[in-house]
Formats: structure tokens, C-alpha cells, sequence
């Protein structure tokens, strides 16, 4: 059974086609990179995989499950997380109360289960370990105003697997760290994938993308440009084409 | 004596009614601004029940019960909209609430419902009041160290960010609306049987932002310091009588002041004064 199933999926935003009919599959323990240029309909495609849009047609199926409808907290519940592009702390929270908050799911799914509840004992254990599997652990009790960006990008994270997920969605995980630290991050990115947790990303810092994913789905005007492993795909004429303007364009570039 | 009785138990009844904003608004996040609505539910559901014979045990609960569902309708629509919009849906909660109620012959329209049974003296009134008041303080400071009270932050913070770790946010905003509208009603239950007769004015606009601004004068979010602002709104009329006649640009004023010079009211004085956070 796949991991993720997008199926014909198309939106469109005022006469526009965002995503023109997409299909694509994730199999357990893939790690997917989602390429292509800008206004290509990535972050778009991300969406209505996660739920946060609902698409006009098509269908996504969770583990062999349809969730196209389902809103992302049910999904969250079921090990389908997120991180968003733009950081989303809850500011007036420390990293660790960040993490806390997603820990605690058995509880908080439930408002009366929470209301009965005090003991914050073992959601905060496990955040303290997942703090320091990111190497934040430092900033644990500071508060989520006061870090800096690389700081809030792997409490993200942090708090997404405090979801204990299956499958985790990152929307440009990269986007805004320098050199050094993006390339921790997507070795990062590959030791969760290696512990067993399926990931689609889309990002567009291709050095890192291409290094990491085991399979890239280049999108382009909102359709599958091309699909594979990243090393041919990249060598594309097509996709080369896409990113560089016209084959004419790619050469004045390269000479 | 009696006087003192009545001002301490209206004290309480702001109190309760503060209490139940907060949760709503200082911990949940939402806006609202026709509280005072959900007080009149509670009162004229127990002054009906009471008229027909329903003894005080039961006619407030009812109250309580009335707001509440009424409470859920107004959580339901506060889930299409956000901050100032949602202010204004529930500002309009407040005026439907006053409309129907004034055209109402069964609801004794302007005229409102006289000669309720009262069943307890001016103590009794006082110590229930009071009871009341306290017992919702303490469900208050739960709820803020229970994983509730997280949830809320959560929802009030970013309500994306909570979506994505798995928080029903729609849930959590209907219990909020719940639970501090049923305080409302309990609030007005009480005083349904304690004044013997209630208006439609008594659960007007102004009473909203009264409540409204006990909240933000005492620090919204905090348990403590939203009791210490209804205490200090419901004595500054008593002792400036003034005040009375000018409430909506005092309270105007008041709220124009702390957001102004301390956004985080009494409470937030007092952490800056002495670096403790009140609860």
C-alpha cells in the first residue's frame, strides 16, 4: 500500500490553474523532493496534499485512506504532519511548551480528556529528547520570540515528530538558513528518513534537494514535468528548460 | 449593612461574569462582545422558570443551561470568522439578543419580568454570589495549568500551528464559548432571583463592554487579575456616582488607558512591579 496517494488532483485560483491534474504516489520510506520553478505549483501541489486547500478535483489517500476532506488535525492525529513554510511558533511559548503542546495528542485530542489532565510529565520528557535529537535543547526555556530562525525551523520539526508521525510533509525546510546550516539540516532530514519516517519536501535549494532525495517530481505550470531518480532527471533538457527559460537562454547562460 | 451585602455580591456576580469572558477571550483567544446577552439568557430562562414554580435549585441551572446552548450556536458562528469580524458577530449576538427580547409579550417586552419568587435573603444572595465567584476562580486556574489551558494558548497563538499538532480548534473554541456562556448564565440566574425583576437594558451593550473591560483592566488572560477589575469596576460607580451616567466613556476611556499604558492590565503591573506572574 503507498504511503501517499495524490490522485488527478487540480485547483485553480481565479481562472488560473494552479495544479492542473497531478497525479503522483509516495511508497513507504521514500523521501521525495517536489521541484520545479518558481510559480510552478509546488507549494500549491504541498497544500492540497496536506489539506491545508481542498482541491476542486481529484483525490488524496493517506495510506490507502481518503483524506481529501479530512482537516489537518484529524489528519495529524492519524501520523500525517506538517511543517509549515513560514515558521509557526506559538510565541508566547518556550521551545519546549512548543514541542509540549504536540506531545500531549493522547490528551489534547480530546477537550474534556484535557480538562481532566495536569500531569505534563512524560509529554515533557519526550520533548526535552526530541529538543535534543535537534540539537536545540540549549534554548529549551527560552522563549519562541527570542531564537533565531534555525532555531524555530527544528523546533518545527521537533514538534512534528512529537506527532510520532509516518509521514511528514516539509514545506520548504531549508528556506532562509545559510549554506552551513541548510546542509545540517537536510542531513538531518536524511536520518529521520533512515529511521523509518516517509518525507516529501518541497524546497528549492536544489544542491541539497538533488543530494538528498531518493526521487524528485519536477512540476511545471502546474503539471509532472518529470519524475525519477535526481541525478537523470536533472540532466533533462526539459527541465533544464524549465528552470533556465528557453534551450537558447540555457546556452547563452552556460558560454 | 444591606448595602454592603448587595455591592458585594454584585462584586461577585462581575466577577463570574469577568471569569467567563476571560475564558473565552483571555484564554481561547476569541473576541466577543455581547457577553452581556448570554447574562440576560440566564437570567430570563431562570426568572421564567421561577415564575412557573420551578424552585432556585433548579431555575439556575436551567439559566446556565439556556446560555450555554446559546453560547455553542454563537461558537459555531464564530468559526467562519476572526478578530474584528468576530467582534462584530458578536456584538450583533448582543443587539438580537435586545431586539427580541423588547417585542416579546411572553418575555414581558420593555416592560421585562416583574415579581420573581426570591427564595434566599440578602445573605444567602451574597454567599452565593460569592461561592459562585470563587468556585469559577478555581475551575479558572485548572483550567490554565490542565493541558486544556495549553490547548487554549495553542488555539489563541496560531490556530494553523495548533491544526498541525493535532488540536480540533473548531472543538476547543465551541467548549471555550460553552463554558464561559453558561458562566454568564449562572451569573444571571442569580441575579434574576435576587433583583425580583429584570429589563432588557440591564443586558444592553454597555453591560458588554463593562464586562469587556473589567477583563482588560484586570489583565486579560489572568484569573486573578480579571476578579481584581471586576471588583475595582463594580466599586468605582459606587463611589463616584458620576460614573453612572457617563459609564460607556469612562469604561471607553479606561480601556483606551491600559491598552495604552499596560496592554497587560492590573496583572501586568504587577508582574512588572514585582516580577510575578499572576495566575
Amino acid at each position: 500500500m503507498m504511503m501517499l496517494e495524490g490522485e488527478a488532483l487540480a485547483i485553480s485560483f481565479g481562472g488560473v490553474r494552479a495544479v492542473a491534474g497531478v497525479s503522483l504516489a509516495v511508497a513507504p520510506g521514500e523521501l521525495v523532493g517536489l521541484i520545479g520553478p518558481n510559480g510552478a505549483g509546488k507549494t500549491t501541489l504541498l497544500r492540497l496534499l496536506t489539506g491545508v486547500l481542498t482541491p476542486d478535483t481529484g483525490r488524496v489517500r493517506f495510506e490507502g485512506r481518503d483524506v481529501t476532506r479530512m482537516p489537518i488535525h484529524r489528519r495529524a492525529q492519524l501520523g500525517f504532519a506538517l511543517t509549515h513554510q513560514i515558521v509557526r511558533p506559538f510565541r508566547d511559548m518556550t521551545l519546549l511548551e512548543n514541542v509540549m503542546v504536540a506531545a500531549a495528542l493522547e490528551v489534547t485530542v480530546h477537550p474534556w480528556r484535557a480538562l481532566a489532565t495536569v500531569d505534563a510529565r512524560a509529554a515533557r520528557e519526550r520533548s526535552m529528547a526530541l529538543l535534543e535529537r535537534l540539537g536545540i535543547a540549549d534554548a529549551a526555556d527560552k522563549s519562541a520570540r527570542s531564537v533565531p530562525l534555525g532555531y524555530l525551523k527544528r523546533m518545527q520539526v521537533a514538534r512534528a515528530l512529537a506527532l510520532r508521525p509516518r509521514l511528514l510533509m516539509l514545506d520548504e525546510p531549508l528556506a532562509g538558513l545559510n549554506y552551513t546550516e541548510a546542509a545540517r539540516f537536510a542531513d538531518l532530514i536524511v536520518e529521520l528518513n533512515e529511521g523509518g519516517i516517509t518525507i516529501v519536501l518541497v524546497e528549492h535549494n536544489l544542491g541539497e534537494v538533488t543530494r538528498i532525495s531518493q526521487r524528485l517530481v519536477v512540476l511545471h505550470n502546474g503539471e509532472v514535468l518529470a519524475k525519477g531518480a535526481p541525478g537523470p532527471v536533472m540532466q533533462r533538457g526539459d527541465v533544464r528548460e524549465a528552470y533556465l527559460g528557453t534551450s537558447a537562454d540555457a546556452e547563452a547562460a552556460h558560454a | 449593612m444591606d448595602y454592603y451585602l448587595s455591592v458585594a455580591t454584585f462584586a461577585a456576580l462581575n466577577a463570574i461574569l469577568a471569569l467567563g469572558l476571560n475564558l473565552i477571550s483571555g484564554f481561547c483567544g476569541q473576541v466577543s462582545l455581547g457577553h452581556a446577552a448570554f447574562y440576560g439568557l440566564g437570567a430570563y430562562a431562570a426568572a421564567l422558570c421561577a415564575v412557573a414554580g420551578a424552585p432556585i435549585w433548579l431555575s439556575i441551572p436551567v439559566g446556565m443551561l439556556v446560555a450555554g446552548v446559546f453560547g455553542v450556536i454563537t461558537g459555531f458562528a464564530a468559526l467562519r470568522v476572526r478578530e474584528d469580524f468576530l467582534a462584530i458577530v458578536t456584538m450583533g449576538v448582543g443587539f438580537l439578543f435586545l431586539g427580541v427580547v423588547r417585542k416579546q409579550q411572553w418575555l414581558g417586552a420593555e416592560m421585562g419580568i416583574a415579581r420573581i419568587p426570591s427564595p434566599l435573603d440578602k445573605w444567602g444572595y451574597a454567599l452565593l454570589s460569592i461561592g459562585a465567584a470563587i468556585a469559577l476562580l478555581l475551575l479558572s486556574l485548572h483550567i490554565r495549568r490542565s493541558w486544556m489551558g495549553r490547548a487554549f494558548g495553542a488555539v489563541a497563538q496560531d490556530e494553523d500551528a495548533a491544526r498541525s499538532v493535532g488540536i480540533d480548534v473548531a472543538g476547543y473554541k465551541i467548549t471555550a464559548f460553552l463554558l464561559g456562556t453558561a458562566a454568564a448564565g449562572l451569573a444571571g440566574g442569580i441575579y434574576a432571583h435576587m433583583t425580583q425583576l429584570i429589563v432588557p437594558d440591564a443586558f444592553n451593550f454597555v453591560q458588554s463592554v463593562t464586562i469587556l473591560a473589567m477583563v482588560v483592566v484586570g489583565g486579560i488572560g489572568s484569573s486573578w487579575g480579571v476578579v481584581a477589575g471586576a471588583v475595582l469596576l463594580t466599586l468605582m460607580p459606587e463611589m463616584f456616582r458620576f460614573i453612572n451616567d457617563y459609564k460607556l466613556l469612562v469604561y471607553g476611556g479606561l480601556l483606551l488607558v491600559v491598552m495604552r499604558f499596560s496592554p497587560g492590565g492590573l496583572a501586568g503591573l504587577v508582574f512588572r512591579l514585582t516580577g510575578r506572574r499572576l495566575a
